[in-house]
């Protein structure tokens, strides 16, 4: 019998969450005014649950470590956000959704929670474009769609490349709204340092005063953990400079269960490297391919520039291996294809590791305004970038870490195995399984925002006494004391090497043993690379200025800190989990065509991980996962 | 491309109410490749090995979106290259023996916190005296029931790519906020959801404009010049015809 209750609910999948909804416990309105709420992070998830909790009469204090709330790294996606509306008429439904979304998770998600992620798409839309959210639309004044990865409909809503950024401005909009209406306060220039437990149910966190170095004590009712993936363990990621895994490493430490870890999504298409002072690598959206070809000469030593190899030169790998998807399989397929070329050899541009995305046959079939029109900014970005213009010559590109489908355990009320402790958006595990595909993490974000969790928490709440436990109790103190213990610490080594050098390493580390292939052996040495650096860390960090003042080398060297604690973990899990699926690709686990293969029989779980202190070995928890409304199939996009 | 070597001169400021002042580096190694920012990594690296304080500025997305970096390089908002955020400037711009200056957002109404981050909260204050469709989560109804020509789509959706970096502001001798302001009151009076509180919206956002201390506008489109989101001066008029119909209608 396993401690994970999923608590998901019986009955038929297509009436589950409503069910659920109508036997969950409800706040009088006239008392919801008496719950506090904590929000950490104000991205997708965050911005809407924050502003919905507070429009429905919760006081709710929302942090981010950004200057504003308008900044989190939601406000970077490109692509879109996928719906079952069906506006296109090609046959989506919210079967459909659900399907293809697990499906494209490597039928490692949990079916209930996928349902339910389809079943409210359609709400998002309709709310997003009540908030003003400019989506293209088509010259009849309807709402456009586009094709995304893993999919044969179009269901994608897009706003150019910038549909992240108009998303989260209007959850920031709404979230603006209930700061004047007094119902949220946002604490910006914020980390979040810890967790406060007491009575057996998260109580509050503790904060980082970023300007004044001060640390505060916030109490709350529940506490809302909306903090985003771990990609920066590998130090150059698509990632914000500043995204951690912070609080959701904290929360763990504090009896939180993290599971799957080892799921990183590598994506297909981003610049490549260039140079060793390389700080972040900058994402091409998948909607590219719709219109892109990817490619890389026949010939291993065709050193001829792109536009002098003729098209029987080339291999366009996608289309020969995967004739059905094409161009547009799912990013984890994309990306091995891609290693796959450059590590024989095929690989173009400088470092050779890279491959094309041409758009010349797309430029002469509907025009260059028409290309224009659906992707300027990102070639815009890209020239920036580079100083290659992608009009005439064809982009290189090459995989980066992307996202992380693994987060902390949640059950089906995004509740995590603390009482009161509630996890949504990218720092959860629930939605993706073992690959996220495009255009849902948008969705996923404000799924569990605006649609899941102001019921769920709701549940929380009216089995709580509202203000029980104050910053007052001994649980505040204790755990302040070990923050500014570890602060202490950190700025008295004074050694002589930068916090950012120590996270290039570990990036390097698990890059190489944790990346888009792993095996025993090298998980194995990473474990302990890791544990030694992790020492040299603790031994030889310079960080310099002190603790009461702005002082961006100490944020860093926190987050450093639980990287290299964290990055363990994540080789630990990925090599426990023997099987490939998804994302998670281990080299002894394959097929004779080099794709995935999954160990149905040993592997249909989640891992969920038990933090036991810090010089034991974490437990390995399972929660097997039913699959009762689908059939598990190789998943094959020939 | 071969590594230059550039001289940089930086404000630096300890804290907001401390006596801030240029100081000069000198750089050799930089590749043109670089963004700025990286740049100012590698510079931040050889202080802290000359176990010195780093360069204290904001950034995060370094990829033009977020709104983080903001930065007078040269005298100008984020640097030369149009349309281009501070984290999307390459050094490529630059040149062997350079000199480089580099400033904060200089404006009343955003007080320098260390170097060269500076305190934009105003900029979210205006957003809440108004930048919003009052609509709570779950009162929507079905998308497609809202039909919008697609022109006025594209122009809303032109107005909203506003990034809310300050630049504008900066690069204004008034310091105004106007541009910033004219992008949000654009955004919805184009779409029909905006519509019903079209007229507060234009008026407390200005009221809270001015109450913050940014200047008037007086036409001299440097904000526009400066913007890396494209924003254009066309939403200033918009703002101001928004402004006097708002006025005229007033129940005030």
């Amino acid at each position: 019998m396993t401690v994970l209750q999923s608590k998901v609910p019986d009955g038929p999948l297509a009436d589950k969450w409503t069910q659920h909804k109508n036997k969950l416990k409800l706040v009088a309105p006239n008392n919801k005014r008496k719950y506090n709420v904590i929000v950490v992070g104000t991205g997708l998830a965050g911005a809407a649950a924050a502003a919905s909790l507070g429009e429905m009469g919760y006081n709710v204090k929302a942090f981010c470590y950004q200057d504003s709330a308008r900044r989190a790294h939601s406000i970077a996606a490109q692509g879109g956000i996928n719906a079952a509306k069906n506006y296109p008429n090609d046959g989506d439904s919210v079967w459909r959704l659900f399907y293809d979304t697990i499906k494209g998770g490597d039928f490692r998600s949990r079916e209930a929670n996928v349902y339910r992620l389809a079943e409210v798409s359609n709400n998002i839309i309709d709310q997003c474009v009540a908030q003003g959210v400019p989506f293209a639309r088509e010259y009849g004044g309807l709402l456009a769609n586009r094709t995304f990865g893993g999919a044969q409909v179009s269901r994608t809503f897009y706003a150019r490349g910038q549909t992240g950024q108009q998303l989260l401005l209007g959850a920031y909009s709404a979230l603006m709204r209930q700061v004047k209406k007094g119902k949220v306060k946002v604490f910006p220039r914020r980390e979040m340092l810890d967790l406060v437990n007491a009575d057996g149910a998260a109580r509050g966190i503790i904060t980082r005063n970023m300007v004044t170095g001060e640390l505060e004590r916030h109490a709350a009712d529940a506490v809302l953990v909306c903090t985003g993936g771990y990609g920066n363990a590998y130090y150059l990621s698509t990632n914000a400079m500043g995204c951690n895994v912070t609080a959701a490493w904290r929360c763990h430490k504090r009896g939180a269960f993290f599971a799957n870890p080892c799921f990183t999504q590598i994506h297909p298409t981003c610049i490549p490297v260039s140079g060793d002072y390389q700080s972040k690598l900058t994402l091409m959206s998948e909607s590219l391919r719709n219109d892109g070809r990817v490619w890389v000469p026949k010939n291993k030593d065709d050193k001829r520039p792109p536009g002098q190899i003729p098209e029987e030169d080339r291999d366009y790998y996608l289309e020969r291996r995967y004739p059905a998807f094409g161009n547009m399989v799912p990013r984890d397929v994309a990306s091995r294809a891609a290693k796959d070329r450059c590590d024989a050899g095929y690989g173009v541009g400088e470092t050779g590791m890279a491959v094309y995305l041409d758009f010349k046959r797309a430029i002469e079939e509907q025009g260059k305004e028409a290309i224009e029109a659906k992707y300027g900014n990102l070639f815009h970005m890209y020239k920036k970038i580079t100083d290659e213009d992608p009009y005439e010559v064809p982009m290189r590109i090459y995989p980066a870490v992307h996202y992380t489908m693994g987060g902390l355990w949640v059950d089906y009320n995004l509740e995590s195995t603390i009482p009161g402790l509630f996890v949504l958006g990218e720092a959860n595990f629930s939605d993706h399984g073992a690959n996220r595909l495009g255009a849902s993490a948008l969705m996923q974000g404000l799924a569990d925002g605006y649609f899941v969790s102001p019921y769920t928490v709701g549940n929380h709440l009216a089995q709580t006494t509202p203000g029980e436990i104050g910053t007052d109790h001994d649980a505040f103190e204790a755990v302040e004391q070990e923050v500014q213990g570890r602060i202490d610490k950190l700025l008295s080594i004074k050694g002589n090497r930068s916090v950012d050098s120590f996270h290039r390493e570990l990036g390097k580390i698990m890059w190489n043993k944790c990346g888009m292939a792993r095996n025993a052996q090298g998980l194995k040495e990473a474990i302990e690379e890791i544990r030694s650096l992790r020492w040299a860390y603790w031994e030889n960090v310079n960080v310099t200025g002190r603790g009461n003042q702005l002082n961006q080398e100490l944020e860093k060297a926190g987050r450093v800190a639980d990287f290299l604690e964290y990055g363990e973990l994540m080789c630990r899990d990925a090599l426990a989990r023997e099987e490939s699926c998804g994302g998670h690709f281990r080299e002894e686990y394959q097929t004779e065509e080099n794709e995935a293969k999954r160990d149905d029989e040993h592997f249909c779980h989640v891992a969920a991980w038990e933090y036991q202190g810090d010089d034991k070995e974490p437990i390995r928890h399972q929660e097997e996962l039913k699959f009762e409304n689908v059939e598990l199939t190789t998943r094959s996009y020939k | 491309m071969v590594a230059m070597k550039i001289i940089l001169h930086i404000w630096r400021q300890d804290g907001p109410e401390t006596k801030g002042a240029f100081k000069t580096y000198q750089l050799d190694g930089v590749s043109p490749h670089m963004s700025f920012l990286e740049m100012l990594d590698v510079l931040n690296e050889k202080l802290i090995s000359n176990n010195e304080e780093p360069v204290v500025f904001e950034h995060d997305c370094r990829e033009g979106i977020c709104g983080c970096c903001g930065l007078m390089i040269n005298g100008q908002a984020h640097g030369p290259d149009h349309e281009t955020t501070a984290c999307q400037l390459h050094m490529r711009k630059f040149k062997e023996g350079d000199h480089i200056w580099i400033e904060p957002w200089r404006a009343g109404a955003f007080p320098v916190i260390r170097d060269l981050m500076v305190d934009r909260s105003a900029l979210d204050r205006i957003m809440q005296a108004g930048g919003y469709v009052s609509v709570n989560t779950g009162n929507a109804p079905e998308a497609n029931t809202t039909i919008i020509p697609k022109q006025n789509a594209d122009d809303s959706f032109d107005a909203a790519t506003c990034i809310g970096c300050g630049a504008c502001v900066a690069a204004c001798k008034n310091a105004s906020a106007m541009l910033f302001v004219s992008a949000k009151v654009s955004q919805f009076a184009l779409l029909p959801q905006g519509q019903p509180e079209r007229s507060t919206r234009v008026e407390n956002m200005l009221n809270q404009m001015d109450k913050e201390g940014f200047g008037g506008c007086t036409n001299t489109n440097e904000c526009e010049a400066a913007c890396p989101a494209g924003i254009s001066v066309e939403n200033i008029a918009r703002l101001n015809r928004e402004f006097i119909a708002a006025t005229l209608t007033s129940k005030k």
